[in-house]
Parts: C-alpha cells; structure tokens; sequence
C-alpha cells in the first residue's frame, strides 16, 4: 500500500520534471482543450444536456421496465423479441450498468442469444442522450446514420449469432428457466398522459436546438424563426400535463413560469436566459410536486451526475489531442496522422511515406475505404469510450480530417464494445460466441461505414 | 439472522439500494447480514433481469428498481 503511494508520488513527480510546457504545441493544446470545454458549455450543455437530462429521467421513473421486459421471456414470439430487443435500448440503456445484466438475463433465462445480442450492441448508440448528443454535436446526418445503422445491424448481427449456435440454442429452448420479472405493482398511469408528457418535453428539446438552415425561405427557415415561440408553446403543453396528470398545484406552476416570462421579454435577444430560468423553476417544481416528481428529479439528477464529470474529461481530452472545430491543426496529433490513417482520401499517407509528388496508385483508392473503416471499426472495438465521450472526440476526429464513413463505423463498433466489457461478455458467453460476436460487429460496422461513406460523397 | 443480499453491478443505483437495506435492518432492529453480489455471473444464477434487486434469503423480491427503506422493511417481516 505505501509503495503504491511512493510509485504515484514518483510518476507525478517524473510527470512534471519531464513536462514539455515550454512547447509551443503542448501550450497550444492545453489551451485548445479549455477553448473546446468553452465551446461545449456554450453550445451544447443548456439547450441540449440539460433537455435531455430531464428525458432520460423520466424515462427512467415513468416507463415500467418490466412492461418492456415480458417480449424478452423465453415464451414471446422471436420476431417480437428481436424487434424489441433492437429499439428498446432507448428507454432501457440510459445507464450502460443496466445493459450488461439485461444481456445476460435475456441470454440465459430469457429469449435467448440472437435477442440478447440484438440489446447489447443497439442500446449504447440508441439510448436518450447518445442520439440527441450524437445529432446535436456530429450534425443530423451522422446522428440519424448511427440509430439506423444501429437498429438495422442489432438484428442482424443477433440473428446471425442465432444461426451460428443454432443447436445450442435449440437446446436450451427445450428446458426454459424460471424468470424474475418483478411485481407490477406500480399504478400505472395512462399511456396516453405518459405520451403527451414525453411530447411536450420532446418538442421543447428539438425545437430550442432548430438550427439555422442554409436557405432563408421556405418552412425549415419558417420553423427556425418561430424556434423559440414554439418552444414555449411546449412548455405552456408541459405545464399543462403537470398541473392536469401530475396534480402539481396550479400556483406553483404559474409562479414557475414567472421568471421565464419575464426574461422572455426583458430579453429578447437572450432566448437562453429564459430558458436557463425554466429550467431551474422545474427543478424547484420538482421539489413541491410530489414524489413523483421528486423521483424524476433524483433520476435525471443521477445521470446528470454520472455522465457530467466523464463528458467533460472526455471534451478536455478531445481537445487536447485533436483541437477545436475553429482551430487549424493545434492538438497534440497533428491532423495529417489522422489523415493518413483514416481520411477520405490516401494521399495524406502518402505525403507521410515522402511519396506526395506521385498520384496515388489505382488499387490502393480502391481497397482504402475498405481499409479506412477497417481500422476504425477495429480500434472502436478495442477502445473504451466511457458513456458518451464517444461523441466529442468523433467531433475532434471529424474536423481533423477524418472521413464520414469512418466515424460511423467508429461509432458503431465503439461504445457496443470495448476490451473491460469483452472481458464481462467473455465470462457470459464464453471465448467461441463472444470471438464471433466481436467479428461479427467489426465487419457490419466496415461494411455500412464503407456504405455511408459511399453515400455522402 | 436474516441474509439480505443486493444484486448489482455497481452502479449508483445499487449503491443506494445497498445503504437503504442497511437502514431498514437498522431501523426493524433484527439480526441481518447484508451482502453485495457484483459478479455477472452469480447476479445470473438468481434469474434477474434487471438491476439493482434485492434477495432475501434466497427469494428474490424485487428487480430493477431502488426500495426505500420503509418498502424494504415490508419485505424482511
């Protein structure tokens, strides 16, 4: 124990001896990770994280997870299994703790492998926050690419899985095991009020973050200057289902919506300070509304305080290695390494390998993409992202040169995998399923990068 | 004595389920030892689902969702 304190000390202490701060670079990069954390605390915290903050907590209190949880019994009909097993990752992976033993349980006491696997590689990319950070920060195209991509090859994968072990599982479906479901016993509010509630705070998350179009006519233009009035609209909505479904008094919401108001027209050109305010007056609602609403805010409040400090790390690290979106070429990487392993194009590599004044040779454009996403895939697989860092240091590969097709396939592979959870799924599945499970994810994640990559450009 | 064992990986949640548990053996004033199952693999063998759950003596009460400790205290008398 004291000998581990004397190693720390000393790696701190070589640590700095050796620093390079004299660097002109290393300067630069320390303060290209302070000017990225800054972007991300204007940009992307208030009108996207804090939403979705909000989202992710009341899926958490208001959807029964147990009402998902009977289509993975080893009695539902396998199509349903395997069509809920790829989408559900929305509402049951806001905490990628929770993924790992739903996997498990529905491997070996529910449906079965191909509906496990299915889970285990959609939740991570499909979960609340993934996909409204993922859109908000990697632009909607990537955003929508990753669910789809997602969903689709989830079933894929998990049906060929199915395929492979198909006697194991033929097996193992002849003698199913007893299965803990929980007790239904919370009252069960309406679906149609849980829906309107999840509208209403839906709508308020997509049309605060309507970003500018490029064309100034037309109904997306009409939509993005109407952005903030319909924005309240939703809040006057959601106000609503509090006071009529949640039983939120009255007063206290119209007190609420005080401040915001006000802010609204004492500046209208800071729509965010009004914004700023309504979310802090429904958190103090949360406070006198009742323990369902207490219980929505220890939720959201939960993740807000497991994912923040990993986000920010993760945005100080993007920085640091890769630079901000407005820089040119300042991280510790130099943008051309990027380039060259995972570009749109193999003439960076070239340039690197001294061979920049020939064109590059017909065969190696052509098995590049192949290649680019390869090693993408590969190392997404191998790396592990903690929740969501995923999405800053795409953005930071993105702007230092790397192609689209590479950042889904990235994307993909990444967060579904990395070597600690291979370890957990190994002692779950075993060394043969898990080798194929983990062949199986880099080649689909290869092949629709390949594809999107096709399809941008 | 009674065996309480709180099934879960680690996540704040089971944390908090773990230290409820504590208080509601406290606050009933039986004997009781309280037990964290992290590993996968055992977490499995009780055939849950879902995290955090709660065991006592070897039945599974709940699944996926934290009790208080009142709702605990329920399930020890």
């Amino acid at each position: 124990m004291e000998f581990k304190i004397f190693l720390g000390i000393l790696a701190a202490f070589l640590g700095l001896y050796y620093l390079p701060v004299e660097s002109l670079r290393f300067q630069g990069a320390i303060l290209e990770a302070l000017i990225l954390a800054k972007w991300y605390a204007r940009e992307h915290v208030l009108l996207c994280l804090v939403p979705a903050f909000f989202i992710a907590g009341a899926i958490g209190v208001f959807v029964s997870q147990n009402a998902v949880m009977k289509y993975f019994g080893p009695k539902a009909p396998k199509w349903l299994s395997y069509s809920v097993a790829s989408v559900s990752g929305t509402i049951l992976a806001v905490c990628s703790c929770t993924v790992l033993p739903l996997f498990g349980g529905i491997y070996f006491r529910g449906a079965g492998l191909g509906p496990a696997v299915a889970f285990l590689f959609s939740g991570p990319a499909i979960n609340v926050l993934a996909i409204v950070l993922t859109a908000r920060v990697l632009g909607l195209q990537l955003g929508v690419a990753r669910a789809v991509g997602a969903i689709v090859f989830s079933v894929v994968i998990g049906l060929l899985m199915h395929l492979i072990f198909l006697k194991e599982e033929r097996a193992k479906a002849a003698n199913p095991q007893e299965v803990f479901l929980g007790d239904n016993d919370k009252p069960e509010r309406p679906l149609w009020q849980i829906a309107l509630y999840f509208f209403s705070m839906v709508g308020i998350l997509v049309f605060a973050n309507w970003a500018r179009p490029q064309e100034t006519a037309g109904i997306w233009f009409a939509i993005f200057k109407a952005k903030w009035i319909l924005t309240a609209a939703f809040a006057v909505g959601m106000g609503v289902c509090l006071w009529r479904f949640f039983k939120v008094k009255l007063a206290y919401i119209l007190l609420a919506a005080v401040p915001s108001a006000v802010l609204a027209f004492a500046l209208p050109q800071h729509p965010v300070a009004a914004f700023a305010a309504g979310a802090a007056s429904l958190a103090a609602l949360t406070f006198v509304g009742g323990a369902e609403l207490q219980a929505w805010r220890d939720q959201s409040w939960g993740f807000a305080k497991q994912i923040l400090p990993l986000l920010f790390m993760g945005v100080l690290a993007a920085g640091f290695f890769l630079g901000s979106p407005e820089s040119a070429d300042a991280g510790i990487l130099p943008n051309r390494w990027i380039q060259a392993l995972v570009g749109d194009s193999p003439d960076a590599l070239l340039a690197i390998l001294g061979r920049s004044d020939s064109a590059a040779p017909a065969w190696l454009s052509g098995v590049w993409p192949l290649w680019t996403n390869f090693f993408a895939s590969i190392t997404g697989a191998l790396m592990y992202f903690a929740t969501l860092t995923e999405v800053p240091i795409l953005r930071g590969l993105l702007d230092s040169g790397m192609g689209q097709g590479p950042a889904l396939a990235l994307l993909l592979a990444g967060p579904a995998l990395s070597l600690p959870n291979m370890l957990v799924i190994n002692s779950i599945l075993g060394p043969k399923k898990t080798l194929t499970f983990i062949s199986l994810v880099v080649v689909m994640a290869t092949v629709s990068g390949v594809v999107f990559g096709w399809l941008v450009t | 004595m009674r065996k309480i064992q709180i099934l879960g990986t680690g996540c704040p949640k089971c944390k908090l389920l773990f230290q409820n548990a504590e208080a509601a053996v406290q606050a009933a004033g039986i004997e009781a030892q309280i037990d964290k199952v992290e590993k996968i693999a055992d977490i499995m063998k009780f055939g849950v689902m879902t995290t955090p759950a709660l065991v006592v003596d070897g039945a599974v009460k709940s699944a996926g969702k934290v009790l208080s400790p009142d709702e605990i205290r329920n399930h020890l008398t």
